[in-house]
């Protein structure tokens, strides 16, 4: 069994917020005891809606926040509360591809300057070298050389993600977290993406954390699945298991909220729809966060926490009727 | 990129400004300082003396000629002096946060409590008159506009994706201040600049009228407003023209300041592709 | 009253550039029955948002309407004066959009903002129309709705705005309610639950919609005809299940192709994505001949200089292809 690239253990990130004068300080718990692992050239695909914490979760992995409990453990890296990592070695571990091409790219600088200046840094000198790496890199995510001295806004939005996409390869790390890579781009580009990512997942050797809302992207690319509610994870499991077979309330009242002009999924998921809204990460309903919207709540959630405990190898879920057959 | 109206007018008043000390010993019809002929007092202009004489007997063109150079060394170096003590302020305050952002803003909020003029009076004071003291009371008292604007911009694109992916790939702090996020500010900063020399050539222009700045003999716009006191009923033409060179040039510089606004106004082209 | 409620046709939307004229929509017909949903599907830029707006007699310059009618119920607006306008609007016609945030008033509790319309459009007072507003709320599935009737937009989450929205938009019974992606930017579950909200309130008081978004899957799901727009044109126009189930554009084929869609992977593995080559037109510079083609697989020379008529297709369907099929 390959030793995990990435390893959470019971990770929790909290902040404060609010302050003394206006209500009080309050705690926020983006994420609440997370244990997660990634194994290397593996796809992990991670689920959920806003205030689920994948976003914080993301930034704890690439030690950009600290935890406050927990501890993180990437490529021989060790991050914990009273221990920040290595920013450099992080930097060739972890990187990101980010959301909007429109903002994550520096307006004043050239592709050219963009993808040599991380090479500069981290201590590549030779000139040919360096102009070498970038202009293979722009050609393994399909950019031309003599787009290597334009600036961003001369480029699509497809484009710039593919910039974006080079400028997270051009260290060579391990782990790639692609927060939702093509929602902001459009539809009929999408899939060129999609093809890209993987394909360069496949040569460079890569493993990805694939945060999205796309249940249907997340199927088609992932490894692994794991599904978060209120920074907890509520269900992991392999794509097929999760997909075909969701045992918890919340992912079953995800794939029921998809569209389905074919009605492929109708079967599994009837009457899962969930009710309400999303409850606040800064005060979350006792118990199994997702209670209140569930349709098949009972007392005991209101009181007891379900554990994420197995319903078959390998396929874990946090519910207290996680064998109950639907 | 079209240029609005403004841009023409104000930069083309400045140029000229610009020109004028530039040139100034050539275009120059006398020594402003040593070409004192009493008999000469107070003339009207004429021929000899385009824009008259002063009491002294002097070419009021001349020394209007020679003024703009003082003027506008005291202008451009403040105001540089300003936009870099602000700038770096202001940036290091809006990127860090905490009690450095709490420090420069008290001390912000402290500068703009106090009228600057009064607190460059104060150190003008304490240094005696002369053009070095005025640089420098100049250059550390209007810094606040360029903090603010830097600290609003370093807060507000600190939170773009390509600052956080700088961060992701190793960058340091001051590397991202220096080459991610004060590229990106410029256009606020320039046009800020551009204003506030305005407001440092009216404020050498008033430290020299109230004696403080430059001291006669040499001539420098305010000061000759300031000599120009007692004979504005009798000879009129001593403060129009030195006063309508201060007008033309601060309001050369505002409307610049306003055409550059108008360029850098980030033009929302959130097309997706 | 027979007849379609809203018929479209010919629309062309004008758009005023620097002393050029670009026609950012053009020859965009479609008809919506009373109480029918209706789903305009395309991409950012195709000119969807546009021709709802027209619709609404919304646009502003650089847009403008350039020609085509537009006729509900039976009666010409395409020329109508801003005043018979803003009598339609709300109590004929209702639109909501994407961002609630920012069509809600931020300084107004959404009670009165609600009660407004029963003011401005029934003449109603503001005790029966703050209690009429509490109703509203409840119809529209908000939680304790005497409590959230005092409340401020952002003391409310994305899903309650747009809940929000829903009732002001038709508050008067409006017999026409435009929606220009109003949950895309909401979450998943959430967007479930206002959809079906919307379909099911409409129902009742049947009022039709004109819903637009760029997710054909929600649409096809959602609404009994589907219009797809490419570069401010109606390349294909089915019925919902026929769009899906045998697509004859091969714009829209390419669409429902190139996403993954679950179950996919279950049955045949993982299937590199069918991709669409090159990036969408700008107003400015739209291709000659038909839009699609320097994307087109199936493109040959006459594509490239003279735009596709309008197919008839089965069951009112059209498609504006010439190759289609």
């Amino acid at each position: 069994m390959a030793e995990a690239l990435l390893s959470l253990d019971d990770l929790a990130v909290q902040f404060k917020v609010g302050s003394m004068l206006a209500g009080g300080i309050k705690t926020l718990k983006a994420v609440d005891g997370v244990t997660l692992d990634v194994k290397p050239g593996e796809c992990l695909g991670l689920v959920g809606e806003s205030g689920c914490g994948k976003s914080t979760l993301a930034l704890a992995i690439m030690g950009l926040v600290l935890p406050t409990r927990g501890r993180i453990h990437v490529g021989g890296q060790q991050i914990s509360g009273d221990k920040p990592p290595d920013r450099m070695a992080m930097a060739r571990t972890v990187q990101m591809v980010f959301q909007d091409p429109y903002a994550s790219l520096n307006p004043r600088q050239t592709v050219r300057r963009t993808l040599a200046d991380p090479l500069h840094l981290h201590g590549v000198g030779d000139k040919a070298e360096v102009e070498a790496r970038v202009i293979d890199m722009m050609a393994k995510v399909g950019l031309r050389p003599e787009h290597a001295d334009r600036y961003p806004h001369e480029f699509s939005g497809g484009q710039r993600q593919r910039i974006g996409i080079a400028r997270a390869l051009i260290l060579k790390p391990k782990l790639v977290i692609c927060d939702e890579p093509v929602s902001a781009l459009d539809v009929s580009i999408r899939a060129q993406i999609i093809n890209l990512l993987l394909e360069l997942k496949d040569e460079m050797g890569l493993a990805y954390i694939m945060i999205s809302h796309d249940l249907g992207v997340v199927e088609h690319v992932s490894d692994r699945v794991a599904v978060m509610y209120l920074g907890r994870i509520v269900e992991q499991g392999g794509w097929q298991e999760i997909f075909e077979n969701p045992r918890h309330p919340y992912t079953r009242a995800l794939i029921a909220a998809i569209p389905d002009p074919f009605h492929r999924a109708a079967a599994t998921v009837a009457g899962a729809k969930a009710k309400g809204e999303i409850a606040s990460a800064l005060n979350p309903p006792p118990g199994c966060h997702f209670n209140p919207r569930c349709p098949m709540k009972a007392d005991l959630c209101t009181v007891e926490t379900p554990l994420l405990e197995a319903v078959s190898p390998g396929h874990l879920a946090a519910c207290h009727f996680r064998d109950r057959v639907i | 990129m079209r240029l609005g109206a403004n841009t023409w007018i104000g930069g083309g008043l400045f140029a000229v400004a610009l020109a004028v000390a530039v040139t100034a010993p050539w275009i120059a019809l006398t020594d402003p300082v040593m070409d004192a002929n009493l008999l000469n007092a107070e003339l009207p202009p004429s021929r000899e003396f385009p824009f008259g004489t002063d009491a002294q007997g002097r070419d009021i063109y001349s020394r209007v000629v020679y003024g703009a150079q003082i003027s506008l060394t005291v202008g451009v170096v403040s105001q540089i002096a300003n936009s870099i003590i602000g700038v770096t302020l202001g940036l290091t305050a809006g990127y860090w946060g905490g009690w450095w952002d709490d420090f420069v803003n008290g001390l912000t909020n402290v500068m703009l409590a106090i009228p600057s003029l009064i607190f460059a009076l104060a150190i003008m004071a304490i240094l005696g008159p002369g053009l070095v003291s005025l640089l420098i009371a100049l250059g550390l008292t209007n810094w606040s506009y360029s903090c603010r604007i830097a600290r609003a911009q370093a807060l507000s694109l600190k939170s773009q994706g390509y600052v956080q992916a700088a961060r992701i790939l190793g960058y340091g702090p001051f590397r991202i201040m220096f080459t991610q996020l004060l590229p990106n500010m410029l256009g606020p900063i320039i046009v800020i600049a551009t204003l506030g020399m305005g407001g440092t050539i009216l404020a050498e222009a008033a430290l020299s009228f109230l004696g403080l700045g430059i001291r006669p003999p040499f001539p420098s716009w305010g000061s000759m407003l300031s000599d120009a006191r007692e004979t504005i009923a009798v000879a009129p033409w001593v403060s129009i023209f030195p006063g309508l060179a201060i007008f033309l040039t601060v309001l050369g510089l505002n409307l610049l300041g306003d055409g550059l606004r108008d360029i850098f106004d980030p033009q929302a082209t959130t097309r997706r592709a | 009253m027979t007849g379609p409620l809203l018929k479209v046709e010919n629309l062309r939307i004008a758009l005023q550039g620097d002393g050029v004229t670009f026609n950012a929509v053009e020859n965009v017909s479609f008809e919506i029955g009373r109480g029918e949903a209706f789903g305009l599907v395309g991409e950012s830029g195709c000119g969807k948002s546009i021709t709802a707006l027209s619709v609404m007699g919304l646009l502003r310059r650089p847009l403008s309407l350039g020609g085509g009618r537009i006729v509900l119920d039976g009666e010409e607006i395409q020329n109508a004066s801003a005043a018979e306008m803003r009598r339609l609007r709300g109590k004929r016609v209702a639109m909501i959009f994407q961002e609630p945030m920012t069509a809600l008033n931020p300084l107004s509790p959404v009670g009165r903002q609600i009660a407004e319309m029963f003011v401005l459009h029934q003449g109603a007072n503001w005790r029966d129309a703050m209690d009429r507003a509490e109703e509203a709320l409840r119809q529209v599935r908000v939680p304790s709705p005497e409590r959230r009737i005092r409340d401020y937009p952002h003391q409310l989450s994305g899903g309650m705005r747009q809940r929000v929205m829903i009732a002001i938009a038709l508050a008067c019974g409006p017999d026409l309610l435009i929606a220009d992606e109003p949950t895309t930017a909401l979450d998943v579950t959430v967007q479930a639950e206002i959809i079906d909200l919307m379909a099911e309130l409409c129902a009742a008081k049947g009022t039709a919609i004109l819903m637009i978004s760029h997710d054909l899957g929600l649409v096809a799901n959602m609404c009994r005809r589907v219009a797809v727009m490419y570069a401010g044109r109606i390349i294909e126009s089915q019925v919902a299940d026929a769009i899906f189930a045998a697509p004859s554009h091969p714009y829209t084929r390419g669409l429902i192709d190139s996403l993954p869609r679950l179950g996919e992977r279950a049955k045949r593995g993982r299937q590199r994505l069918t991709e669409i080559s090159g990036v969408v037109p700008s107003i400015q510079a739209y291709p000659a001949g038909c839009r699609f083609n320097p994307r087109c697989h199936a493109v040959t020379e006459i594509c490239r200089t003279t735009a596709p008529e309008a197919t008839s297709l089965p069951a009112d369907g059209v498609v504006r292809c010439h190759h289609h099929g």
